[in-house]
């Protein structure tokens, strides 16, 4: 049987955006940058295949150390956004029902519906010398004179953990609503502790929630921008700043192709190994 | 390929259809006219091809051969949208985001049909289903039956030349399942449309159909009324299929025109009326079909006067079930169980387990066929 | 630990505290940054001096308000622009790319998908350096072999559009096929069946059906281009859209403007959020 050509027509005109979208704004401007960060500059308008721009991030310690450093910091703001989140999840998912449960699941959504340019604003004006947490302290006697809470990595780490809370907190509360209580309770009944109901029961069904939550936390905190930015001043020595400054400031795109580059096969790699390690696929994640 | 002359009083007429996925033959050289106005049943277990089947005649699926015909006019080259016929789904497919007008108004509005006819035609058809209040109503706000009845009504309207029913009932609960057999029958004959209803369901087919086909492995292995299917099954299947039978297989021993004298595998001598072809020789292995409600059943020998087969047997289990009661025997010397229907006329009321009774039924009441290869 | 094993008081108390706490950390920079866009005083933090409404309405600097500071009025505007753009490309697109894969079948189905999924993965500022890129090498390309040039893709609104629709795109790809993916079939063929082409089928049944999850996608797509940074950055040019104008006098200290700016966006992302998970709530599941 074959097919009748208007259908075979519909489905050509269905690939149409995919095609457009894909390749024209995803692949090959991406395939592009990696031709540009492999090239340098010889003469005016003249340039040669090279590897030395990869040579200069690795040669150059304030470039790698940024590298290094983005890197870690947004592992550790992974581990603390998935510390701080789990048990609130766990008691919106398992703790409360009905209304109060909608509520406080809408209300961990909340951020997300705000610009992170506002929630930043929000941090500096609570974190900042003339800030509120600041004047409470000076205020409640714990300080004799006001302090400075901005641009140090903590301020960091709290606008990290903070933007990223939404993303860490939905899949956990679905993975964990989808717990029946009955196990809980069977763990229980057979003679477990609430520590060994966590460990063998509650933490490994709620892993794929675990898997998805920290590898998108992972993945938006490495390229984030506004918040290091902001909220670490001039110190804060994140790699997406690094990229910014090689293109807009220094106009010197060689490299900071490179340097995106390089950000994308970490952030790539990591996003793998995080979904082979929990046995995941990308597919899975986002359903 | 025969070419059969179009006949003026047959609605729908199918030549030797065939459908193939892969190695796989769905609908097996098919062919069948169903006669103007009747209500005809295609009855089979789940894979015997009739969904497949119907889905030729509504246009989803093309045949790989043959000829479908509505009133002597090929159909085959039409798209779905364009046959006379309409469809209930099996879960009746009523849109969700329109209401109970507008699902009906759908088809008489892809015609162009004005304003007012619809109306009119809409207003028509739901009196004549019985449901004129639900105009207005969201589907979700319907009960099973009327959601039954809508699907009917919303085809109706369209006045086609056949509707299709691919087991509407199937998803309902049974005491709704059982009403809705008899409304759907007084609907038919009411509307004088000619239904081909599928169904696995043989108590469906029987109550409801003027004619039966019952199909297996994508073929067609008996057509005729329910009545026929019923007391003269013309293959083992049909037996076995169409209602509850006692099963023997055995060998022939001796064989005259039209009865055998059968050995069973359990050591049983029964005599049995032939049916269905090829003809039986000495040696054959055959099924015997025994229906429950043929077998006498007596307290004592005499009670199984008349019959060929006769056997003694003690009550094993007692099955109440009002007017379907039943008591299984059991055979003392091969310890096999049969069913034997239990008479209402009121001398057995006392039957109790562990009882001796006897049986008896006619060998004409016992059909064999030869089993199956 | 759920509520039927009974737990010791001490321990119900201290994660009641602990969840309290969560959601003070939660609530308190938005808390702080819709207050002082009241407070009556040149800079957005304390002393509180007492409540204004001149960041809102005030006409003359230094307290200028919202609604007379035309560079700020005039970047929502940009952003709106941009956000009605993105939001109807991607849109579309998404419903094309949902019918693509909940229905049909083609080689490489698997690794398509897997290249649609991609956008989510890259950083939005190496996705806005890479079409930044991208867009010079075909300006000089095109200078090159036409001697035309395409002012068009210089750094500005087309390529901020452009950039957001390229992330943008996944997202309203996965809410519209969730969607197709309940859709039971047999009501397109039950349209069919009663006469209607598949063209018809789709735009009377099908289309419908989807409206749900077409308006939110519609609405994410809305908020998120409102709210996006990393990618515009690289990407825009003279027009700034509001989240750059906030940038810049963010960086330079502003008067709490800002924060009625902020406040807005909240009420206005707030209400549409309500819009969009109304919407979406399912009233045709079967």
């Amino acid at each position: 049987m074959s097919t009748p050509p208007q259908i075979r027509l519909g489905l050509l005109l269905l690939f149409a955006p995919i095609v457009f979208w894909l390749a024209l704004l995803v692949i090959l401007p991406h395939v592009d940058m990696l031709l540009i960060s492999l090239r340098v500059r010889v003469a005016p308008r003249e340039y040669a295949t090279s590897l030395a721009n990869y040579a200069e991030f690795f040669t150059e310690p304030l470039y790698w150390n940024t590298f290094a450093r983005t890197a870690i910091m947004s592992v550790t703001a992974t581990v603390m956004t998935l510390l701080i989140a789990f048990p609130v999840s766990y008691y919106i998912a398992k703790m409360v029902r009905g209304r109060s449960k909608t509520f406080l699941f809408l209300l961990c959504l909340t951020p997300f519906w705000v610009s992170e340019l506002v929630r930043t604003f929000g941090w500096m004006i609570l974190l900042r010398e003339t800030g509120i947490v600041s004047s409470l302290l000076l205020w409640s006697g714990l300080t004799d004179a006001r302090v400075e809470l901005l641009y140090n990595d903590a301020a960091i780490m709290v606008g990290l953990v903070y933007t990223s809370m939404l993303f860490m907190v939905v899949p956990l509360v679905t993975t964990l609503d989808s717990l029946d209580d009955s196990l809980v309770e069977a763990g229980y009944d057979l003679g477990g502790n609430s520590f060994t109901v966590m460990r063998h029961i509650v933490i490994p069904h709620a892993m794929p929630g675990i898997a998805s939550g920290s590898i998108v936390v992972f993945m938006l905190t490495l390229g984030n921008y506004l918040t290091p930015k902001l909220l670490g001043g001039k110190d804060s020595l994140w790699f997406t700043d690094q990229i910014y400054t090689q293109f807009i400031t220094r106009f010197n795109w060689e490299l900071g192709s490179a340097f995106g580059f390089l950000l994308l096969v970490l952030s790539s790699a990591i996003v793998w190994i995080g979904l082979k390690l929990s046995g995941q696929t990308l597919s899975a994640t986002v359903r | 390929m025969p070419v059969t002359s179009p006949s003026t009083d047959a609605d729908l007429e199918c030549v030797q259809l065939v459908k193939r996925f892969g190695d796989f033959t769905a609908v097996d050289d098919v062919s069948f006219t169903i006669a103007e106005g009747s209500f005809f049943s295609i009855l089979g277990p789940s894979g015997c091809g009739k969904t497949t089947l119907l889905r030729m005649i509504a246009g989803f699926q093309r045949p790989d051969g043959g000829d479908i015909r509505i009133k002597g006019k090929s159909i085959v080259a039409l798209p779905p949208n364009r046959r006379p016929v309409n469809m209930v789904f099996q879960h009746l497919a009523l849109f969700p985001m329109m209401t109970v007008e507008q699902n009906i108004a759908y088809g008489l509005k892809r015609r162009k049909a004005s304003r007012a006819e619809i109306a009119r035609k809409v207003a028509a058809v739901l009196e004549r289903v019985g449901l004129p209040e639900l105009a207005g109503k969201r589907i979700d706000q319907l009960s099973g039956g009327q959601k039954q009845r809508i699907a009917i009504a919303r085809c109706l309207v369209l006045e086609p030349a056949l509707l299709l029913l691919d087991e509407p009932l199937g998803a309902l609960d049974l005491k709704l399942r059982e009403r809705l057999k008899v409304e759907l029958k007084e609907l038919q004959a009411q509307v004088g449309t000619t239904f081909a209803y599928i169904t696995h369901d043989q108590s469906e087919a029987l109550v409801m159909s003027d004619q039966v086909a019952v199909m297996d492995r994508g073929r067609f292995v008996q057509v005729g009324t329910p009545q026929q299917l019923y007391f003269e099954p013309r293959t083992a299947f049909v037996a076995g299929f169409v209602g509850d039978s006692n099963r023997w297989s055995g060998r022939v021993e001796d064989t005259n025109g039209t009865e055998a004298i059968v050995i069973t595998t359990n050591g049983l001598t029964m005599i049995a009326t032939r049916a269905g072809e090829p003809a039986l020789s000495k040696g054959d292995a055959v099924d015997i079909f025994v229906r429950p409600e043929a077998i006498v059943l007596g307290r004592d020998a005499d009670g199984a006067g008349g019959c060929e087969n006769r056997l003694p047997g003690r009550v094993e289990s007692l099955l109440f079930d009002g007017a379907n009661s039943r008591v299984m025997v059991r055979h003392p010397a091969t310890g096999g169980d049969i069913m034997v229907a239990l008479p209402q006329t009121g001398e057995l009321m006392g039957l109790r387990r562990g009882e001796d009774v006897y049986l008896g039924w006619r060998a004409r009441q016992a059909t064999c066929f030869a089993a199956a290869p | 630990m759920i509520p039927s094993i009974p737990q010791p008081p001490a321990f119900r108390v201290a994660y009641g505290a602990y969840v309290t706490l969560f959601f003070l950390y939660l609530i308190a920079p938005l808390v702080v940054v819709a207050a002082f866009a009241f407070n009556d005083s040149l800079f957005p933090s304390l002393p509180w001096n007492g409540f204004t409404l001149d960041w809102f309405f005030g006409d003359r600097q230094p307290r200028l308000g919202l609604f007379h500071d035309h560079p700020l009025l005039r970047s929502i505007g940009v952003s709106a622009f941009v956000a009605v753009w993105v939001s109807v490309l991607s849109v579309a697109a998404g419903t094309c790319n949902a019918f693509l894969f909940e229905r049909e079948t083609f080689p490489f189905r698997d690794l398509l998908y897997v290249l649609m999924l991609a956008p989510l993965v890259i950083p939005g500022v190496i996705l806005g350096i890479s079409i930044l890129v991208f867009s010079n090498t075909v300006i000089n390309s095109v200078d090159a072999v036409l001697g035309v040039e395409i002012d068009a893709l210089r750094p500005g609104l087309l390529l901020v559009v452009l950039g957001q629709f390229a992330f943008l795109t996944t997202i309203t790809t996965l809410v519209i096929s969730a969607r197709l993916r309940k859709f039971d079939v047999s009501l397109e063929e039950a349209a069919s069946n009663l006469g209607a082409t598949r063209m018809t089928a789709i735009r009377t049944v099908t289309i419908p059906y989807l409206k749900p999850a077409l308006v939110g996608a519609g609405i994410v797509a809305f908020l998120m281009s409102f709210e996006n940074f990393n990618t515009t950055l690289m990407l825009v040019g003279s027009d700034a859209p509001l989240t750059i104008t906030m940038y810049d006098r963010l960086r330079e200290g502003s008067t709490p403007v800002l924060n009625a700016v902020s406040l807005l966006l909240m009420v206005v992302s707030g209400v549409l959020g309500l819009i969009s998970i109304f919407v979406q709530r399912d009233r045709t599941a079967p």
